[in-house]
């Protein structure tokens, strides 16, 4: 079976990031970039199934400025097949991105749709489940374990509380979670080959979507700082300080 | 115009974060429908139309919702949701599967995760994890967003007297079906909602090390545990302790990190605590930047000594 990931250009997860003086949004000016931590964890997952004969063909996409082939690249690195980047260097939010990722699950008819959970950038966690919604699928969010039966496949959820079980009729839209698996390191010899791997480039008129949202952001703020905390040097000054400054205990 | 909360139980019992869902819809000032889907809820339709400030209750109780399935359920609030200007659930991993879903359903952007209400279409959210505030203004028709539960206080669950109504729409999707869960017991809080938090990191060594260590101290302070990530991925606590971006986010009276170096991930969970303890033998852990009180020691020693002096 054919399965399809899409994966995310953002800030490197060990980034801490600055606000622009004018308050518009995060300063990426100079910033390392990375593939978002989640998206690799659902390509690292597509390949494993490959691995095991269950997937034969694993198709990459992105929808992002030029610079996302680089994801687009790695992705390929990893063990995805061939790429297809939806460029764009307007704002999109994450409706739209659904809307032309539905476009190209009905061109290229993938059983098995692969996302991240949320993307560490905006925090947002809704693209599977608006893709899986416009498809009209089943979704299985938070997967911590995927086993495809014939026409169906078996996701273990991580749920509030603990772990639920849910059995999907195929094609479905499954986001990963951090446990699903850890994706490997990638070798010299996988980027050369990635490398000549296909790359599609399309644009968002080619799917009949146009950028924008109508969820504005009209300004980005650091958080409030926190008061500087002493040290203690004893067990008896800490619970001194929790009872009588803090009054926590 | 009016405000549909979807409540948030487990078929027996009214989940407490509802209980503040309710309360960030009352700031943006509506009147509030809670409604409840599942199967056999009728003990929590009694306890949603007693919290303070519904107007009114909508049950859907049906074997098809009895899992709370995204699919089975957002067609239905997506169906309810057109009588409403504002749909909002709390931000736990039932809404955050449902909701995105009921959005796109309706054809209309979401926000995740509020943290404050600037205006009926206006709302604070955090981004790249917790270090930026976003302020974003929703120009839909229907505004659908989840609530993060540990930034608004909760609402009473007495004192309300909501009509009860019932709705019999009830469609199986036929594209998922429940097999199994497995929900850990406890008997302490719950993780999000306690008082007292008291966490623990890849320091603590190992699982008989975390309990042997960190239970005593718990049970002393009637706190609820929690964990890094990285003590999670070692295996010494299960997943759904974990706190941080990505895991549970809370905001305790008293947070007290033992063994927590302090990742972005993980502060990005707890950095709204009110006082923040940390114990780390590390002088220079990130984790001691955000706290009110940190101590450089040996966990295995401080912590018991904490123990038998509070």
């Amino acid at each position: 079976m054919k399965a399809l990931v899409a994966v995310k250009r953002v800030v490197d997860a060990n980034v801490k990031v600055r606000i622009k003086q004018d308050n518009s949004g995060v300063d990426l000016t100079n910033v390392k970039m990375s593939i978002n931590p989640f998206c690799e964890i659902a390509v690292e997952e597509a390949v494993r199934l490959k691995e095991k004969g269950i997937v034969s063909e694993i198709v990459i996409v992105s929808v992002g400025g030029k610079e996302s082939q680089e994801q687009l690249r790695s992705s390929m690195a990893l063990g995805g097949d061939r790429s297809i980047l939806v460029e764009t260097n307007d704002e999109i939010g994450a409706l739209e991105v659904a809307k032309v990722l539905k476009a190209i699950v009905q061109e290229e008819q993938p059983e098995l749709i692969l996302l991240g959970k949320q993307a560490i950038d905006d925090d947002s966690n809704q693209v599977g489940q608006m893709l899986s919604a416009l498809l009209g699928s089943g979704q299985a969010t938070f997967a911590s374990e995927i086993q495809v039966e014939s026409n169906q496949v078996q996701v273990v959820r991580e749920v509030d509380g603990g772990l639920q079980t849910i059995a999907l009729t195929l094609p479905a839209v499954i986001t990963a979670d951090l446990r699903l698996n850890e994706p490997r390191y990638v070798k010299l010899p996988d980027i050369m080959k990635a490398r000549k791997k296909p790359l599609v480039v399309k644009t968002l008129a080619d799917y009949g979507i146009t950028a924008g949202t109508k969820l504005k952001t009209v300004r980005v703020d650091s958080p409030a700082e926190r008061q500087t905390g002493v040290q203690v040097t004893s067990v008896d000054e800490l619970v001194d300080k929790l009872k009588n400054e803090a009054k926590v205990i | 115009m009016s405000i549909l909360v979807l409540a948030e139980h487990d078929n027996v019992a009214l989940n407490s974060a509802t209980l503040h869902v309710v309360a960030a819809a009352q700031k943006i000032g509506a009147e509030i429908t809670l409604l409840v889907v599942g199967e056999h809820v009728a003990a929590v339709a009694d306890q949603a139309k007693d919290v303070s400030g519904v107007a009114k209750v909508l049950v859907a109780d049906h074997a098809v919702y009895a899992h709370q399935l995204a699919e089975n359920v957002s067609a239905l609030v997506a169906e309810l949701a057109q009588n409403y200007r504002h749909v909002l659930a709390p931000s736990t991993t039932m809404g955050k599967n449902i909701l995105p879903r009921v959005a796109a359903l309706l054809d209309v952007s979401m926000v995740t995760d509020i943290i404050s209400v600037v205006s009926e279409n206006t709302f604070k959210r955090a981004i790249y994890a917790g270090n930026a505030i976003a302020t974003v203004q929703s120009d839909e028709r229907i505004v659908v967003a989840t609530v993060r539960t540990t930034a608004f206080d909760a609402v009473a669950n007495t004192g309300g007297s909501a009509a009860v109504d019932t709705i019999t729409l009830a469609e199986d999707a036929k594209v998922s079906r429940f097999v199994a869960e497995q929900i850990i017991k406890t008997a302490r809080p719950e993780l999000s909602a306690a008082r007292v938090v008291v966490s623990g990191g890849r320091g603590v060594g190992s699982a008989e090390n975390y309990h042997a260590v960190l239970d005593p101290l718990a049970d002393k302070l009637g706190a609820a545990q929690g964990a890094s990530r990285a003590a999670v991925d070692a295996g010494f606590v299960p997943n759904d302790m974990q706190v941080g971006q990505t895991g549970k986010i809370v905001a305790p009276d008293l947070y007290i990190a033992a063994g927590i170096s302090g990742a972005i991930q993980h502060l990005a969970g707890m950095k709204d605590s009110k006082v923040i303890v940390a114990i780390n033998k590390d002088e220079e852990a990130p984790i001691n930047a955000v706290a009110d009180y940190w101590l450089v020691g040996d966990l295995n020693t401080v912590i018991p000594e904490l123990t038998s002096k509070i």
